[in-house]
């Protein structure tokens, strides 16, 4: 039987919040970093990349280290945040920034391999046809990579829901405050009387993911009939 | 139209050196793949900018390395018309042809969507998507998008040979027609000689990237005639045969040629190869090939060692294709009479 607490009902609001969030905030910028990648060439692109992808290989615990040292009161961006009155460390915003950061190498990656597959010559075609190229980005490029672009976010907001290395050393692991799923089954497992609550929110966290990927199987189909038409 | 190309452009071991002039309204590039025509069609188009150089449209300087002259492609209106249709996959075949139109400037838009669809018969294919079209359609389509653009200057990038025979010869009346129509001078690039013999008056030939001649249709298949492998190509356009035995008996000036591959109705045009045609000193008494002309030798010309025999046929014009010690032994020469034979199964129905 399924066992949740409130503060259980608020891991999940919370930890929902939180990948909603690092997901639509990483959207555009995504969106433009592929852009570069895939349609201009530039000096230093290759750094790019690597900087890009890095989070993909590092333990999510060195990231969140990383970002500890950025955004706490004495790093670069924390001092800064911290002179505007604008808390991030051991908030949900930092958890946000945390999801953020490990997820968007997958969002990238998605969305470049749809862009990839976009035919050159449509975008010249496009641009002969009187298109500049931002009216090109967003009247080809967009809707043909459209699907990219969903797959990528619905990939970052399941990597989101499962954070937990980066976003336990940055936000901490307050009930209520910066608590989510991974980080209340933690809690749990390490008391053994609670193993039945602990089942209940992983049951939860499957629940979701099914969702999402039916979702994503939804809209694909729903493209493909689309274009099919 | 008047296009002044100067341009260098080095791509990996590639490097395109193009200098041409090239004034009116039909023009075809020639030249076999890899000879560099597609990279050129990019610089023209402006998604490819070159080393060095400079491209002129008329007075306008497209590009320029000298001055720092490089109009984007949206302003430089030349419109492209691909080998691949690269219809825009996403929208319906309606708003794939108006997209250029609605980029126009409003001043620019001189042809009308209306009647280009009437000319082009788009009208029952407009609510579709572009998925399920036939390739013919669909080129149709990618040539109407090109010209409702309201461009300067066409580019048809072998625009053909994505194409089976019988729709290729389908399409070239629509590509002539439109442009003639709407009066839009084109680049017609390609690597056929049938394609630039029905498309183009003048023509520049490339080869490695470096423009090789200018010259016309006519000259290019004599010069190509002893290594292209129909020889020089006979285009003959009929109408409307009586049936003669089983065969089309087609009116040809003043003369009848028997054809077996013909059509009952329309008219079609036939490829005849230079090869194909056996010539005769005197009448040969009986032949089995159907068709047994009488004709007079107007000019003759050399390629590669093979004879090209112009033949005067009651006025209509013929070439056959002979080798040099057969033009001796027969004493060819300008003014001789000579008798040519063409078997009906010769010709070669185009479209």
């Amino acid at each position: 039987m399924m066992v949740l607490t409130p503060e259980d009902i608020t891991a999940i609001g919370l930890s929902l919040k939180v990948a909603l969030t690092a997901t639509a905030l990483s959207l555009p910028l995504g969106f433009a970093v592929a852009w570069l990648i895939v349609f201009t060439s530039f000096r230093g692109k290759v750094l790019l990349e690597v900087l890009i992808n890095l989070p993909l290989t590092l333990p999510p615990v060195v990231i969140g280290f990383f970002l500890l040292l950025l955004l706490g009161k004495h790093g670069w961006i924390g001092r800064l945040l911290n002179a505007s009155g604008i808390p991030i460390i051991f908030t949900w915003k930092a958890a946000v920034i945390a999801s953020a950061t490990v997820g968007f190498p997958l969002l990238v990656r998605s969305i470049r391999l749809g862009m990839e597959s976009i035919d050159r010559q449509l975008i010249e075609a496009s641009r002969s046809l009187g298109a500049h190229w931002y009216d090109t980005l967003l009247t080809i490029i967009l809707p043909l990579s459209l699907r990219g672009v969903m797959a990528g976010s619905l990939l970052m907001f399941a990597r989101s829901l499962g954070e937990f290395g980066a976003t336990i050393i940055v936000a901490g692991n307050i009930p209520a405050i910066t608590q989510t799923i991974p980080l209340a089954i933690y809690d749990y497992a390490s008391s053994p009387s609670s193993t039945a609550m602990a089942l209940s929110l992983c049951l939860v966290s499957v629940l979701i993911s099914v969702t999402v990927l039916f979702l994503h199987e939804l809209l694909s189909r729903k493209l493909d009939r689309e274009r099919a038409q | 139209m008047k296009l002044h190309i100067d341009i260098e452009k080095k791509l990996g071991a590639f490097s395109l050196q193009v200098k041409a002039d090239v004034s009116g309204e039909r023009t075809g590039i020639f030249g076999e793949s890899g000879s560099g025509k597609s990279t050129l069609v990019h610089l023209l188009s402006g998604v490819m900018k070159p080393g060095v150089g400079e491209i002129r449209l008329d007075d306008e300087i497209l590009f320029s390395s000298s001055r720092k002259i490089n109009i984007p492609p949206e302003k430089r209106r030349i419109a492209i018309v691909f080998q691949q249709a690269m219809l825009f996959p996403h929208l319906s075949v309606k708003a794939n042809l108006l997209y250029g139109y609605k980029r126009c400037r409003p001043e620019h838009r001189r042809i009308k969507p209306e009647a280009l669809i009437e000319l082009l018969k788009l009208q029952p294919l407009l609510p579709r998507g572009v998925e399920n079209l036939s390739g013919g359609e669909k080129q149709r389509v990618a040539l109407g998008r090109a010209i409702l653009a309201n461009p300067r200057l066409l580019l048809m990038d072998e625009p053909l040979s994505a194409l089976d025979d019988q729709l290729r010869f389908q399409i070239i009346p629509y590509l002539r027609s439109v442009s003639e129509e709407f009066r839009i001078p084109y680049l017609f690039i390609s690597h056929s000689l049938t394609e630039m013999q029905l498309m183009a008056e003048r023509i520049v030939e490339l080869r490695n990237g470096h423009c090789i001649d200018e010259t016309t249709p006519e000259e290019l298949a004599r010069k190509k005639m002893a290594q292209s492998p129909g020889g020089y190509l006979n285009l003959i356009r009929l109408a409307d045969p009586a049936n003669c035995n089983g065969l089309f008996a087609y009116r040809w000036g003043q003369n009848t040629l028997l054809i077996s591959a013909g059509q009952p109705q329309g008219e079609s045009l036939f490829e005849l190869s230079s090869r194909e045609i056996i010539l005769f000193k005197k009448h040969p008494e009986a032949i089995s090939a159907r068709n047994l002309l009488e004709c007079r030798v107007t000019e003759m010309f050399d390629s590669e060692g093979r004879v090209g025999v112009v033949l005067s046929v009651q006025g209509e014009k013929l070439v056959a294709e002979i080798v040099r010690s057969a033009a001796l032994e027969l004493d060819i020469t300008p003014g001789s009479t000579l008798f040519a034979a063409i078997k009906a199964s010769s010709f070669r129905r185009l479209g």
